[in-house]
């Protein structure tokens, strides 16, 4: 008789609870939620892990991830990391953040987060729309865009043009690891959770602050089928978004710090 | 409270109610500039770190409440303070703080107002303060202090209330208080309470995890919320009401005043007595809950009250609640950041008591 070998290769994450979310078909807020959870058990830190859940569609993640969650008001979830962080650094604090939350109305709280390069993990969830109060613009939102507010596209030369974010904080000395990933295929998320585990390891070494935008799909509102989102992702929003790191200030520290080292004495 | 178990201090309001702070075991503090609390910041960033303890300037008061409303979410003892158009921006907090159940200091050094208003001192924010700037069914109890020891006292009694109802406090100081100088004593060692929190933000190690939240989404849900609220701002109704009374046993015309305007009554209440003025001094320490029973049960003797504010007649509402009609209620005020002399007042005063004498001839 041959012998069985079973192994678990693939399980829920300890790090969420089993129940079923309230997220639309096709939408990325659940993926990136088993991201971070599958990230969280990989760490070993969910006991001492604290997540924020901002105003927007995933707000309710504290009913889905299996450890301490905070909701916060309005874009201020930067601001609450930061209260967190700085009253019990040995927390791992994460702020999960929608692109209204984020870009519009929490602006001023995550340029100066990042500008003092809180040691915190943002995930920046883009999905060019407010999901939540029924698909108007977003910060995020591409140029031509139909969205409620925008009926006739979103026109850069009357209301701006799409905000990228991680490009903007890069100007911020402090910050540490900025990064754009994306949802539209499986090694995009692949790499998104790359991304998210080396920000969350930042973190957990006390490296300062990092920030992964994810660009995610969003069918409802883009009014198109799921697996068309993905397309409109890859033609559309990654043009104007483009995948990559801008900026890991830890690994060039590393780097630099190697290449001393490999220097001869002088 | 222990008064006496430390020296004496010459020291301004601001400055005083900082390491009253510290002092009670806040070890997080967050904050922006505005005049005239600005001692509170450079107090704090100076004396924080060495009390191994956060300051931190804010970007803005938006920040700096929302980052108190971390630091409580974990467990810390946290504090903001501001003055009036800053506190106008901490409200949305302040409602979050509420609806979460979190405990926070926050005081407001009160200036005048509205909009950017004036530098100067005043009690423009009474309505703010009492009936929730913020949106949402909510109360916090509001502390006034009148003398620097009273901010002290006050500031160390908030972060205890704070933890014990697990509700934001608000100590309602003003620009006078806040820059005057007067001698206090902190005790090195307060009396002070720090109650395990259980349900704070800790890490979910051996239980189940803890979530801070406001949002119910099931409309009989967050009305089940709203009633355990409420019943918990009933039980500060009932047993954080505070006030003063000065010569209240015979006095016909009863002052009423709060913070700083309760000193400036205290002097004209000396001087009227001289002149044989029966007069006395209501004085609300706690703002909210407003000491309704304790200022109605004066109206059996009082034949009529003279609410004195630095505002344009705002505490005088919750006077006029209280006396329910019975006995007629005037106000006198100033406003802007304009303080009203003791004169003044003896003025008003003895203007009210001619009035009421006539009137009582007339009746009888």
């Amino acid at each position: 008789m041959r012998e069985v070998v079973r192994e678990v290769v693939y399980q829920m994450p300890e790090s969420l609870k089993p129940v079923v979310t309230h997220y639309c078909s096709g939408c990325g807020h659940g993926i990136v939620q088993r991201l971070i959870a599958e990230i969280v058990d990989e760490l070993g830190i969910r006991e001492r892990t604290v997540g924020i859940s901002p105003v927007g569609c995933a707000v309710l993640g504290y009913d889905y991830f299996n450890f301490d969650v905070s909701e916060a008001a309005h874009g201020r979830t930067p601001a609450v990391a930061t209260g967190m962080k700085r009253a019990r650094p040995d927390l791992v604090v994460f702020s999960y953040q929608g692109d209204g939350d984020l870009a519009a109305i929490g602006t001023a709280e995550i340029v100066h987060a990042a500008n003092r390069g809180e040691n915190i993990t943002v995930i920046f969830v883009n999905n060019g729309v407010y999901g939540m109060t029924g698909g108007q613009m977003a910060p995020t939102t591409l140029a031509g865009q139909v969205t409620k507010t925008t009926p006739r596209g979103r026109m850069p030369e009357d209301v701006g043009a799409p905000l990228r974010v991680p490009e903007m904080l890069a100007l911020c000395d402090e910050t540490t690891f900025l990064a754009r990933c994306a949802l539209n295929s499986p090694r995009n998320i692949r790499a998104a959770k790359r991304a998210l585990k080396k920000a969350f390891q930042y973190q957990v070494d006390g490296a300062g602050f990092s920030l992964v935008e994810i660009v995610s799909p969003c069918p409802t509102y883009w009014g198109v089928e799921p697996l068309e989102a993905l397309k409109w992702i890859e033609e559309k929003v990654i043009p104007r978004y483009p995948l990559g790191v801008f900026k890991d200030a830890a690994a060039a520290a590393a780097a630099a710090e190697g290449a001393g080292a490999e220097a001869p004495a002088g | 409270m222990a008064q006496n178990d430390g020296d004496r201090t010459l020291m301004c309001g601001n400055d005083a109610m900082a390491e009253a702070a510290i002092r009670a075991g806040c070890r997080c503090y967050f904050g922006y500039p505005i005049t005239p609390q600005n001692e509170v910041t450079a107090y704090m960033s100076k004396r924080m770190p060495e009390a191994g303890g956060t300051f931190l300037q804010s970007e803005s008061e938006l920040a700096a409440v929302n980052m108190v409303f971390g630091a409580a979410a974990v467990g810390a003892r946290a504090m903001t303070s501001s003055s009036s158009p800053g506190i106008s921006l901490k409200q949305e907090g302040i409602s979050y703080l509420a609806g979460c159940e979190l405990p926070a200091v926050i005081a407001n050094v009160m200036r005048g107002g509205p909009g950017l208003g004036s530098i100067g001192p005043s009690q423009s924010d009474y309505f703010q303060a009492t009936r929730g700037g913020g949106h949402g069914d909510y109360r916090h109890l509001v502390l006034a202090p009148s003398t620097v020891q009273e901010l002290v006292d006050h500031t160390i009694l908030a972060f205890d209330l704070a933890d014990r109802y697990r509700n934001p406090v608000m100590v309602l100081s003003d620009g006078i208080l806040g820059q005057m100088m007067e001698p206090v004593v902190i005790p090195d060692e307060p009396e002070t309470h720090e109650p395990a929190k259980p349900w704070a933000l800790t890490g979910a190690a051996g239980r189940a995890p803890n979530v801070v939240k406001s949002l119910y989404l099931d409309v009989l849900e967050l009305e089940a919320h709203n009633r355990d609220l409420q019943a918990k701002y009933d039980r500060m109704e009932r047993d954080e009401v505070r006030y003063e009374t000065l010569e209240a046993e015979d006095a016909e015309v009863m002052l009423v005043a709060f913070g700083t305007v309760a000193r400036i009554c205290r002097s004209a209440l000396g001087a009227l007595r001289d002149r044989g003025h029966r007069v006395g001094l209501f004085r609300p320490i706690t703002l909210w809950p407003f000491p309704v029973e304790a200022l109605r049960a004066t109206r059996e003797r009082v034949r009529a009250y003279l609410v004195v504010e630095m505002n344009m007649g705002q505490m005088v509402e919750d006077v006029r609640l209280a006396v329910e009609g019975r006995r007629p209620v005037e106000f006198y005020g100033r406003s802007g950041g304009a303080v009203m002399t003791v004169e003044q007042v003896v003025e008003r005063v003895e203007a009210l008591a001619a009035r009421e004498a006539a009137s009582g001839e007339g009746a009888s």
